[in-house]
């Protein structure tokens, strides 16, 4: 079964939504690679993002082990080719003109314009993640609490990340 | 988390003494470092490795495109690598920049991906994912509050950012058509207005 077209048509769609970041392309993310591919459960791809944050670089690398599950190493480099591929061309084509467009008034009023929706594509894609992540009591108190810490001190988050695996482990491990 | 702040300003001719030079196999290797090195999050990262350490770029074009990646679609990290890449030697800098900074990332995550398909079905580490996952939302719901705070500039904001939630989650249009009604709406009502400067932090 050759799964690589369809990486490619999906992962180069998704591209293009990540407006403002990789979470706003995420409640796509998840109808297209779990509900109409059946690449991963919802679970798996919620698991494979939370520890891609751990990872360094770029934040949604854990597309590379979508592809790889679905097509193998040629799955790997299709996914990443096509996520990367056209965001790459068009900064490097709206580079030179946005620097032009310096003085042109809507400039400013397509940055302030696309903030709030930008944030919001965030939120959306948070929301939809949190569905399947905080299913109680204990995960909605790591959340929280992470979100506090965050908020009040300067901590690396990648620590925090890795502190509540910790705490995963220590709570809801079956005895 | 940014540090920009406290740095001392470059003079843009010291800057484009610095940059004039670089080859392909020095942009590639600083986008690999980064890529290699930046936990928890890659704009702090980019700055003190290219306007501090590298000073191939100044603060100013930091910030300008720092906000030119962050109104296009892609990430900020594989955004800025183009544009810096770009201004250093075309479009041969863009190339080597962005597999640089993916490189690493994406060696970790295939081997991630493997093991986990293998062996994410031993309870010790769904318990771990389950603690991971639930610190994820903590950590996007805190850039949520921070990108607010910092590039809000009306409180007409707001509803434009229930919108576009509402529009995705509960009305299920998707993003593009989102992006379209929402994005186009808040534009207009950010219409140049009469004595405004051409230009905006980010």
């Amino acid at each position: 079964m050759n799964e690589l077209p369809a990486l490619i048509r999906v992962f180069a769609y998704l591209s293009i939504l990540t407006v403002g970041g990789g979470m706003a392309a995420f409640p796509e993310m998840k109808v297209l690679t779990v509900d109409v591919h059946q690449w991963l459960t919802f679970p798996q791809l919620i698991h494979l993002y939370s520890v891609g944050q751990m990872a360094p670089g770029p934040n949604m690398m854990m597309i590379v082990s979508i592809g790889q599950w679905a097509g193998g190493i040629l799955g790997a480099i299709a996914v990443l080719a096509a996520f990367f591929g056209p965001t790459a061309v068009l900064a490097f084509m709206v580079a030179k003109a946005w620097k032009k467009l310096e003085k042109w008034p809507w400039r400013t009023s397509i940055q302030r314009g696309l903030a709030p929706v930008s944030i919001g594509l965030l939120l959306a894609g948070c929301f939809s993640m949190a569905k399947g992540a905080v299913t109680g009591t204990e995960t909605a108190a790591i959340a929280v609490a992470v979100l506090l810490i965050l908020m009040q001190y300067k901590v690396n988050p990648a620590l925090l990340v890795l502190a509540s695996a910790g705490i995963g482990i220590l709570t809801f491990t079956p005895k | 988390m940014p540090d920009r702040a406290a740095k001392p300003a470059l003079q843009p001719a010291e800057t484009a003494a610095k940059a004039a030079g670089v080859s392909i196999w020095e942009i590639f290797l600083e986008f690999l470092i980064i890529g290699a090195t930046s936990f928890g999050g890659v704009v702090p990262y980019l700055h003190g490795s290219l306007v501090t350490k590298r000073q191939w770029i100044d603060d100013k074009e930091f910030v300008e495109m720092l906000s030119i990646s962050q109104s296009l679609p892609g990430l900020n990290a594989t955004n800025m690598a183009v544009l810096v890449g770009e201004k250093l030697r075309g479009v041969m800098g863009s190339i080597a920049g962005i597999i640089g900074i993916c490189l690493p990332g994406g060696l970790l995550m295939f081997a991630v991906g493997i093991f986990y398909h293998q062996h994410g079905e031993h309870g010790w580490i769904t318990a771990a994912l389950k603690g991971v996952a639930a610190a994820a939302v903590g950590l996007i719901l805190s850039t949520v509050v921070s990108l607010s705070k910092k590039s809000l500039s009306h409180n007409f904001d707001f509803v434009f950012m229930a919108a576009t939630v509402i529009a995705v989650n509960r009305l299920h249009l998707g993003v593009p058509r989102t992006l379209i009604a929402v994005g186009v709406l808040a534009i207009l009502f950010h219409h140049p207005r009469k004595g405004q400067k051409g230009s905006v932090e980010p």
